[in-house]
């Protein structure tokens, strides 16, 4: 039996030197939702990203240069809402999410309780462990945003998210660029939508590196921190 | 005409003349020399005219008169710099705007290309 969806879904795949991962990706995803469109987003790869997913069969818009995952997953947005894509799921090209979870993120957004359904490692008891400076990392954005958003944001850095229509316009328009997915939250409740988060499990990547080191840990907190207040500034 | 007033003349003049030479030659753009332009006639003016430059030093409670020009000179600086920040702000912006958009074309124009590119549906739906 064939089920038809309401729903014109993208995926999109933000990918910088991923090509280990992605078929793995793209595959999982392939499996679970079979109807949604995959595109994948080569920020600048030097290695084989982009004629490895053409090799799957998805659609790839290649970067000429590195714009950060700002740049690249804004690429994915303006697709969305040029091919009238009604919902937009952010996935991680390295393996850390779970397709089979995507489920959980469009349960809320399709009965219209939320614009954005972020997902969350914190919400159950998970096999998730970070680090000390990460765990007081997380604790600080958690504690900073919820205040800010006025609910409670357990995950503030998940790129595992999925997006209705009004947020792929918004995100298509604008979007933040170093570190995206704190500060696009707070733009977002500013722009008057409405976020959930929903309970997800993360893996450890299957390949190819963090963008985030340790090192620059401190140096993240520091700019996402002005950068959400400078946020707040602005009109 | 004593050594100081002889230098600031001397550079000032220079920074002018600079000026109008990169606006005559088209290297520099109008609309960024304005602020240069006028930073160097106000430094020029106020280094031919010692007695401005005491009159407006005391003013403001400037014991050496000379140090007014440098402290125009630094908040000239000061605001060109800032206007290069927000210039390479908004180039930056830009340069990111045609990124995407190159990507957007090629992936559209791959498409046109090769119809049959699965849509982004895989072989196991197929099968």
């Amino acid at each position: 039996m064939m089920t038809i969806s309401m729903n014109k879904i993208l995926i999109i795949i933000p990918a910088f030197n991923e090509e280990e991962s992605l078929p793995g990706v793209i595959q999982d995803l392939r499996g679970n939702l079979p109807d949604a469109d995959i595109l994948v987003v080569d920020d600048g790869s030097r290695d084989r990203t982009a004629e490895t997913a053409r090799q799957a069969g998805v659609r790839v818009a290649s970067l000429p240069f590195n714009l950060g995952i700002g740049g690249g997953m804004q690429t994915g947005y303006r697709y969305a809402r040029r091919g009238g894509y009604d919902i937009a799921i952010q996935f991680d090209g390295d393996g850390q999410h779970v397709a089979a979870e995507i489920g959980q993120l469009l349960g809320p957004l399709r009965a219209g309780r939320a614009d954005i359904v972020v997902g969350s490692r914190f919400l159950q008891r998970g096999d998730y462990r970070p680090s000390f400076f990460r765990k007081v990392g997380i604790r600080i954005f958690s504690t900073v945003l919820s205040s800010i958003l006025g609910m409670t944001v357990t995950d503030t850095t998940s790129g595992f998210r999925a997006a209705n229509r009004r947020v792929i316009e918004f995100f298509a328009r604008s979007y933040p660029e170093d570190y995206p997915e704190v500060e696009s939250l707070v733009l977002l409740h500013r722009a008057g939508m409405t976020i959930a988060e929903a309970p997800v499990h993360m893996r450890d990547r299957t390949g190819g590196r963090s963008s985030i080191t340790p090192v620059r840990s401190a140096y993240y907190m520091i700019k996402v921190l002005l950068a959400v207040f400078i946020d707040l500034l602005k009109k | 005409m004593d050594i100081i007033k002889l230098l600031a003349v001397a550079g000032s003049g220079t920074l002018l003349l600079l000026v109008l030479e990169l606006i005559r030659r088209g290297r520099l753009k109008e609309r960024y020399a304005l602020l240069w332009l006028f930073s160097g006639v106000v430094l020029l003016i106020l280094s031919l005219s010692r007695a401005l430059l005491e009159y407006l030093s005391r003013k403001v409670g400037i014991f050496y008169p000379p140090s007014l020009l440098f402290l125009i000179a630094f908040v000239f600086l000061l605001l060109i710099t800032l206007h290069f920040s927000a210039v390479i702000s908004g180039l930056s912006e830009k340069n990111k705007r045609l990124a995407q958009e190159v990507a957007l074309l090629r992936q559209a124009l791959e498409e046109l290309r090769q119809p049959a590119a699965e849509q982004g549906k895989g072989p196991e739906k197929r099968a």
